[in-house]
């Protein structure tokens, strides 16, 4: 067991766990943000430097501070280590530079991206940097691609997480793509379009941060925000089969895995329950899904409404529109 | 004349064949070390030597060599850094082309001293006409018994490889290179674990320049702590400087370290003095990833003390008034140079070379390079100035690797020594629209006009 200090937030951990697990352990505000990091693949993390944090004290035993501030999602704990995350003011500056750097190349297209509202870009660059870019230069483009039938690339939106290629890695038979160039011209690509036809494929969809990755099934058909999430379940004899149905009305419109708080997916789910059972008589509904955070959903936590504020809500409203026609009443000239 | 040690015999007809390199005392120190010392008295006189790496970091080569993880039973690796892309630098390449078996008495040994049984030389790709001779010297070698099974009649046995890379500047990062070696994308691993834990194929592996390792016999023969007397202070021995610039006499040279850069520019032994008469203006004293330096502070440390080639001394004032030794591309500018466009040329070198990997260097070395393309065609503001020095400050030291340091230090360090000039291309931007502007019209600083 080891003793960390996070932002004056002591806790015990096991041996072994990286600064962002324990601090996700503590969780709330000094969870930092991660966009490359995936619990769930092996060997992500430590590429996007959104995580930086500062080591003010390496351990117990050894209690200089590290000269540089380190990726907390691969830097593991030490026993007696003290770590400043949004206590200290270089870490924040930092990570508005990286905030500032994966906008650089980044299109503002949110209000036609599918990803708008559960974008972990979107999040981080609202908690984290500044509303202004200083960059005047041309932005990078690419081509849109397809990777198979059912998944579109979006080159310019990618931030180079990596983690779709780990997921072709470490879920899929074979290895499909990679990452082809280098600099900001890298880019995720298969040199055969279309010959990606394995079971768990669309895991590259959920995994992306951004809307590089986007399901051709679902594209441009709804805002995220106008959708309701159910959670159920299938029989599956590839796949755990448990997913989120986002639907509309009786209409199932998306199929996802279930994602945690951190956006994280624990269990993967096949292609056949993501894309083929977009009906609601294949799934046993167990109720509506809970989205804590990383969701633009979780803000209006409609699966329990709060009645007495919504009257009070409306009442006040009211009050309001009541009040504006008696001024416009008191002021029209008579 | 300074001592030499590696290009004592560069003038002897023939030394690129094993029986002229032999003739001239060559391969002693396999004998010596296989025949009479233990693995591990190798390494304890490659310690007393004080040897720091050439490559451009100058960690001690010794220390480096004791942190690999003997006690696991999995293969031990030596591999050689031979990717010399940093620009400026060319000396590595010299010693392959001219002098191939010292590199491979250097493996040699030190593979003994590591108790690594099979070694590669990491080359870089486009040094594609070095690859047969370094392959002939390891075939002379191997006819010889200097490699293969049971050397020399002991029990050690050794096995060379080379290997050519793709042409990629980040490979010459370790453990990129060891991702390349693996038949992997070059990317840089993040550290910790070191490659002296896991590191080749998840083993124990030592990577090191090609002049460390060339060095390493001549510490066996003449003893570490005889090779400890050559250089000063901490840095021992002597050094390969590769000159470039505006000097009349560019090349390679092997300097005692301690030696005054005043002397180096200026004397006829080594750089022969600015060309064409002109006077210095800045130089850049180890490889294009250092900061740039103008002359006054070149020459004399901010104390006033003359400046040496070593370590210590190049890098004495940190950062503010100082630079380092890095890998030796010295590169010396005359008075016609323009800071600005030079500094365009190395960012565009790293912007083109970043791997990619982690967002600041990826994003950050593309935005340096377009900022200084404005500033240098005329189109630049005076907030560009500033912008430079924060986009620099944000990249450094928040990379996987030192390629984001070595992109954001020579932009930050022009800034800081010739903002002045930068200041002026914002002015004028007429006159900067010629690429040669300088050449026309040399800069002339009016901060010092007005002092004077």
């Amino acid at each position: 067991m080891a003793k960390v200090t996070i932002d004056g937030i002591e806790i015990e951990v096991a041996d072994g766990t990286t600064i962002l697990q324990a601090a996700r352990q503590i969780g709330g505000e000094i969870v930092p943000p991660a966009m490359c990091y995936y619990s769930t693949l092996k060997n992500s993390g430590g590429k996007c430097r959104a995580c930086l944090v500062k080591v003010a004290a390496g351990s117990a035993k050894d209690p200089r501070p590290m000269p540089k501030l380190v990726p907390s999602c691969i830097t593991t704990v030490q026993d007696g280590m003290v770590v400043e995350n949004i206590t200290n003011p270089t870490v924040l500056e930092t990570r508005k530079g990286v905030v500032e750097f994966l906008l650089l190349n980044h299109p503002l297209d949110c209000p036609i991206c599918d990803q708008a509202g559960e974008c972990d870009l979107q999040n981080f660059a609202y908690n984290h940097g500044v509303s202004k870019t200083r960059y005047e230069e041309e932005r990078r483009t690419f081509e849109q691609h397809d990777i198979g039938d059912k998944i579109k690339l979006h080159m310019n939106r990618c931030i180079l997480c990596y983690r779709c290629t780990y997921v072709a890695d470490q879920l899929t038979d074979n290895r499909v793509h990679g990452v082809l160039n280098r600099g900001d011209h890298a880019e995720i690509s298969t040199y055969i379009e279309k010959a990606i036809d394995n079971e768990f494929s669309g895991n590259m969809i959920d995994v992306c941060p951004v809307g590089a990755l986007t399901d051709k099934t679902f594209r441009f058909k709804q805002r995220v925000w106008f959708t309701k999430p159910l959670d159920a379940h299938r029989d599956c004899p590839k796949c755990s089969g448990k997913v989120v149905l986002w639907t509309k009305g009786n209409d199932v419109l998306r199929v996802t895995a279930r994602k945690d708080q951190y956006n994280e997916v624990k269990e993967f789910i096949c292609n056949e329950c993501r894309y083929d059972h977009k009906d609601m008589n294949d799934w046993v509904i167990e109720g509506p899904r809970h989205i804590e955070r990383g969701s633009v959903i979780s803000q209006n936590h409609y699966e329990k409404i709060d009645l007495v504020k919504l009257k009070a809500d409306v009442e006040r409203q009211l009050k309001f529109q009541e009040g504006k026609r008696l001024n416009e009443a008191n002021n029209t000239p008579a | 004349m300074g001592r030499k040690l590696l290009l004592k015999d560069i003038n002897v007809p023939g030394i690129k064949s094993f029986e002229v390199y032999r003739k001239m005392g060559g391969y002693a120190s396999v004998e010596k070390a296989l025949k009479t010392m233990t693995p591990d008295s190798v390494m304890e006189e490659v310690k007393k030597s004080g040897l720091r790496g050439r490559g451009g970091a100058g960690f001690p080569t010794g220390m480096k060599w004791s942190f690999l993880d003997r006690k696991s039973d999995k293969p031990r690796y030596l591999i050689c850094n031979a990717d010399e892309s940093e620009p400026g630098t060319f000396k590595d390449r010299f010693l392959m082309e001219y002098l191939p078996h010292a590199l491979i008495e250097g493996m040699i040994v030190s593979s003994f001293a590591l108790g690594a049984n099979t070694s590669y030389i990491y080359m870089r790709g486009e040094f594609r006409w070095i690859f047969p001779i370094l392959e002939k010297a390891i075939e002379e070698a191997r006819a010889a018994g200097f490699l293969g099974n049971n050397m020399l009649g002991t029990d050690y046995s050794l096995e060379l490889y080379v290997h050519s890379g793709g042409g990629a500047y980040i490979c010459g990062e370790e453990t990129a290179q060891i991702e390349s070696l693996e038949g992997k994308r070059g990317n840089p691993r993040n550290k910790p674990p070191f490659p002296a834990v896991v590191g080749l194929y998840g083993c124990p592996t030592v990577v090191n320049n090609v002049e460390s390792i060339a060095t390493v016999p001549h510490i066996l023969n003449m003893g570490g702590d005889e090779y400890a007397k050559i250089g000063i202070g901490k840095s021992t021995g002597t050094k390969l400087i590769s000159a470039s610039g505006h000097i009349n006499k560019p090349g390679v040279y092997e300097i005692e370290l301690g030696l005054p850069v005043e002397e180096f520019i200026y004397s006829d032994e080594y750089c022969g003095g600015i060309w064409k008469g002109r006077k210095m203006k800045a130089c850049v004293p180890g490889g294009s990833s250092v900061p740039i330096l103008p002359t006054e502070l070149m020459l004399k440390t901010a104390k006033g003390e003359p400046r040496l080639m070593s370590y210590e001394s190049l890098s004495d004032g940190g950062f503010a008034t100082g630079s380092m030794l890095g890998s030796g591309g010295f590169i010396v500018f005359d008075e016609t140079a323009c800071i600005v466009r030079n500094t365009w040329t190395y960012a565009r070198f790293y912007h083109h070379e970043s791997c990619g990997q982690c967002s600041p260097c990826r994003e950050g070395t593309g935005w340096m390079e377009k900022v200084l393309h404005r500033i240098e065609t005329g189109h630049g503001k005076m907030s560009d100035i500033d912008l430079l020095v924060d986009v620099a400050k944000k990249i450094e030291g928040n990379t996987i690797c030192p390629l984001g340091d070595a992109a954001a230090w020579p932009v930050a360090a022009a800034v800081r020594h010739f903002r002045e000039e930068f200041e002026y291309h914002v002015r004028y931007p007429e006159k900067v629209k010629d690429p040669k502007h300088f050449e026309k019209e040399p800069f002339v600083s009016e901060k010092k006009a007005v002092a004077a």
